[in-house]
């Protein structure tokens, strides 16, 4: 009876989750451009119209690109900056660690208009890259945190070995830290893309007047009311998420990168 | 391998393309940000250079009062809301096999990275009169017709409670599945019910965790933009909204970053106070 009731309330859960996107989903085959669930014959033309419509094209265009870039610019930032603090013992260089979490932690409204602001000041407002800077700083947390994790699992006496045989630091990081960290290197890149593509508010005010990334586009759009567009671009962006992270659970150690003790297999 | 200090000027050299991003990009827009706050308004163009402290003496109006109010009830509601439901549910998910453990990682990921405006569109559609879930409730005879169930406050509360839940749960995650079994193990062995286990030993043991969360949660609603104004009226507005609102539609930029200068304070008051529950723990 118990374990009924603990799958009722998981599957409740569950359901509370699917919900939304199943009526989307119901609604994106609709055959005719209304809202209506359920839906009235069955057509894929919706999703076919993402890729036909230069504008839903070229915003995706532009979410994609914005989201690859912003994401390998802010691993860049994060990876020498985990390495270092795990290398060295520099007490006060965590204040950069600090920064590099406080952006994430604060409502994304005052990052976004810091930006802005700067960006204002420094005449540089509404120029494409200015956006793929803001979204590097706005995500660095997330492969920051994944480093860390991964340094922190590293066995420091792999690296001694390395050292005694005659290593220097370079082919250190290159031959033996590299490679352990991969993973997290790639699931903090992954968690960045994803989260960059799906971004509305620091992209809207760093570069919203001048480009038009896939979340502004879809709220552009419902401002003047529906196209079942936004539906089937809801259900391609929800499967381009669950796929990355899918992919980031099969190479990776999913919980252990979310907080669990590695290997509590039960 | 000891972690050395550095020693030469070139052990820092790893540092410097990070901290001059970070420096350069977020430490000098904030201080941007907080020295415009104290700037005139200039219509014609963003704002002229002054120090005044008007901006800041705009708070004191009663309409930023009501939203300020609107936005802090409506984030400490969204928390509430979700701790009360993913502490069971995270308990529960840390007890299944880790092949659903996974499973369900992934679909908590993947709804938490979606963007506002796609859950914002998500809700209304699954809240409107065509295609909502009011047709499901004619269809089996409660209602006699379908309604739109937005714009209205609980629209807003319910799309918020699903943005935010994911993020609990992960937030919940770590100190759940490292809560020794054996604690509740040994309240069944002494006749305890699940429930009665989980209410006497689960909750109290996660006490700090559960306060420091909903203090997460409250800031990560804080932050919430495109809901209240996709799903409620104006009088759901939050601060967020107004903060937007005044820097790009009003090019008032002083007053938007006197706002964010506010919003900023009262966030990092808390994640003082999260931080401070957090060491309390420790000490128990």
């Amino acid at each position: 009876m118990n374990v009924f009731l603990q799958r009722v309330y998981l599957g409740l859960v569950g359901l509370f989750l699917l919900l939304p996107l199943m009526v989307v989903a119901g609604v994106s085959v609709n055959e005719k451009q209304t809202l209506a669930f359920p839906p009235q014959g069955f057509s894929l033309s919706w999703y076919g119209e993402i890729f036909a419509n230069p504008e839903w094209r070229n915003a995706l265009l532009a979410s994609i690109t914005l989201a690859a870039v912003s994401a390998a610019l802010a691993l860049a930032i994060a990876l020498p900056l985990a390495w270092f603090l795990w290398r060295r013992h520099a007490p006060w260089a965590n204040v950069f660690q600090l920064l590099g979490i406080a952006p994430f932690t604060l409502p994304p409204v005052i990052t976004a208009l810091g930006l802005l602001t700067f960006w204002a000041t420094t005449g540089f407002y509404g120029q494409p890259w200015t956006a793929a800077i803001s979204h590097a700083i706005f995500f660095v947390t997330l492969p920051l945190v994944t480093l860390s994790l991964g340094f922190s699992s590293i066995d420091r006496s792999l690296v001694e070995a390395a050292a005694t045989m005659g290593a220097d630091d370079r082919t250190i990081f290159r031959t033996v830290v590299l490679p352990l960290i991969l993973p997290y290197l790639v699931s903090g890149y992954a968690f960045a893309f994803v989260l960059s593509l799906n971004e509305y508010i620091v992209a809207y005010m760093t570069v919203g007047f001048t480009m038009e990334t896939l979340p502004i586009k879809i709220f552009n759009a419902l401002r003047y009311g529906y196209t079942p567009t936004m539906a089937s671009v809801t259900i391609l962006f929800v499967a381009i998420a669950a796929l990355i992270f899918s992919l980031v659970a099969r190479f990776g150690d999913l919980p252990k990168l979310l907080g669990a003790m590695s290997n509590n297999d039960k | 391998m000891r972690r050395e200090a550095p020693q030469k000027l070139s052990d820092y050299g790893p540092l410097l393309f990070p901290a001059g991003m970070l420096i350069v990009f977020f430490v000098i827009p904030f201080a941007t940000m907080i020295a415009v706050s104290f700037f005139k308004r200039d219509p014609a163009g963003f704002y002229s250079t002054a120090f005044v402290f008007d901006n800041y003496a705009r708070f004191l109006s009663l309409f930023f009062g009501k939203v300020l109010g609107f936005s802090l009830f409506l984030a400490i509601a969204v928390a509430i809301c979700c701790v009360l439901l993913a502490v069971p549910f995270t308990y529960l998910l840390s007890r299944s096999s880790r092949r659903t453990q996974v499973v369900w990682l992934v679909g908590l990921l993947s709804v938490l990275s979606l963007s506002e405006v796609i859950i914002g569109f998500a809700w209304s559609t699954l809240f409107s009169r065509t295609a909502g879930i009011t047709n499901l409730l004619v269809a089996i005879g409660l209602m006699s017709q379908p309604v739109a169930l937005n714009p209205s406050f609980g629209a807003v509360l319910t799309a918020m409670v699903y943005q935010a839940l994911p993020y609990t749960v992960l937030v919940l995650y770590p100190a759940l599945v490292r809560l020794d079994p054996t604690l509740t193990e040994a309240a069944r062995t002494l006749g305890a019910s699940p429930i009665t286990s989980f209410f006497t030993v689960v909750v109290p043991a996660l006490r700090n965790t559960i306060m420091a969360t909903l203090i997460m949660v409250f800031i990560f609603a804080l932050g919430s933009y495109l809901l209240p104004q996709i799903l409620g009226r104006p009088q759901h507005w939050t601060l967020s909204v107004l903060i937007t609102d005044q820097a790009i539609y009003q090019s008032n930029m002083p007053f938007a970053a006197a706002m964010a200068v506010f919003l900023v304070l009262v966030t990092l008051g808390l994640v003082g106070l999260t931080l401070l529950a957090g060491r309390k723990g420790e000490a128990a």
